[in-house]
């Protein structure tokens, strides 16, 4: 069971944690402006068998995509990750993006997380625990 | 590989998004036991990741890119319940701020790759475990491998949406089409796996659940008995 203070609270790797951010930042800022714009792989299946318009809407023939709607959030300020819909703004909505998700993600994660410092489960904390009960107050 | 609104029936997006609450129900709260200070904000951070990754699509065929999912990459560093919630906040926020995947196709998207592609994706990884702790080339090529299904069943999850509620294409064509590029688009998934976990083995090896958990289940069973 819990046993509190019997082992310190390792410090957070926050080094760790920033050089994770600043990759993840440059990926989604810089990298994405050298993605590709062809479909991936399940649009080109829903593609299949149409004859697209220069913004890629079926004009002709049959296929998946005909059947597919507009999208309720086409509105959006960051859709089809532009800011505002300008050009060359790839970039700052992926930032955006990736900071949203990590204050969504993250955010849900600490209510969530269960242990405060890793202490109660194995995880190979536990095993090294039993190994050595003598030590333990 | 994010389905838009209307490509199956309003039926099958309406069964497939009772899977995914129900899967995300079970994933909350088996998340609780694999998040502690110091793997929540690692696991926000996966989440971010993933989703500046899945910015990044790459050519696989004239005409044809793909992107990584990332559900193997998220099991194998946060374990596959918090890993299954990180694949799905990223999803929720793209159709949401991004118009990327319909909001009518969050059921099947999160399906797809959230669970099938993250839980699959993860038992291969488990399956492998005596290579992935051998060596680090070995955790390179549980990533990779593990990497690889999940694409293809994340892809096939689609295929029998498409079965169940889709028309447009055969369903032989939308088969062959998609488990072909699928198979393309998961070599990228594989090596981008395999690096990403690569590097966190290097730097901190005590962040990547694979490796954590690498005790035998019975030794774990009999430990929770134990304590």
């Amino acid at each position: 069971m819990t046993r509190p203070g019997t082992r310190r609270a390792s410090r957070l790797p926050v080094a760790f944690y920033a050089g994770c951010l600043v990759v993840a930042l440059l990926l989604a800022g810089v990298v994405s402006y050298a993605a590709s714009g062809s479909p991936d792989g399940l649009d080109a299946v829903t593609q299949t068998g149409c004859e697209l318009d220069e913004s890629g809407e079926p004009v002709g023939g049959t296929c998946i995509a005909q059947h597919a709607g507009e999208h309720a959030t086409a509105g959006s300020p960051l859709a089809d990750y532009a800011v505002g819909g300008a050009e060359g703004t790839t970039g700052l909505a992926g930032v955006i993006g990736v900071l949203v998700t990590l204050l969504v993600a993250g955010g849900l994660f600490w209510l969530l997380r269960g242990r405060r410092n890793g202490a109660e489960l194995d995880h190979g904390d536990g095993r090294s625990r039993d190994e050595t009960p003598s030590r333990v107050e | 590989m994010h389905m838009s609104d209307g490509i199956v029936n309003a039926p099958t997006s309406l069964v497939f998004a009772l899977v995914a609450v129900l899967g995300l129900a079970v994933c909350v709260a088996r998340a609780r036991r694999d998040l502690d200070d110091r793997t929540a904000p690692m696991a926000g951070l996966v989440a971010a990741f993933v989703f500046a990754v899945q910015m990044l699509n790459f050519p696989i065929l004239p005409g044809v890119s793909g992107h990584l999912l990332g559900g193997a990459l998220c099991a194998i560093l946060v374990g596959p319940y918090v890993g299954a919630l990180c694949v799905s906040i990223v999803l929720l926020l793209q159709a949401l701020l991004f118009a990327d995947g319909g909001l009518s196709a969050l059921g099947t998207n999160t399906t797809n790759m959230a669970l099938i592609g993250t839980f699959v994706g993860y038992g291969v990884a488990v399956a492998l475990r005596r290579v992935a702790t051998r060596s680090r080339g070995g955790l390179l090529l549980t990533a990779f491998v593990a990497a690889w299904v999940n694409t293809v069943v994340a892809a096939l999850g689609f295929v029998l949406e498409y079965a169940i509620g889709g028309q447009g294409l055969a369903l032989g064509t939308v088969f062959g089409l998609m488990s072909g590029f699928h198979a393309l688009i998961g070599i990228g998934e594989g090596i981008i796996t395999a690096l990403t976990v690569g590097a966190v083995a290097a730097v901190r090896p005590d962040l990547v659940f694979l490796a954590r958990t690498a005790a035998p289940a019975l030794q774990l069973r009999t430990q929770g008995v134990r304590s």
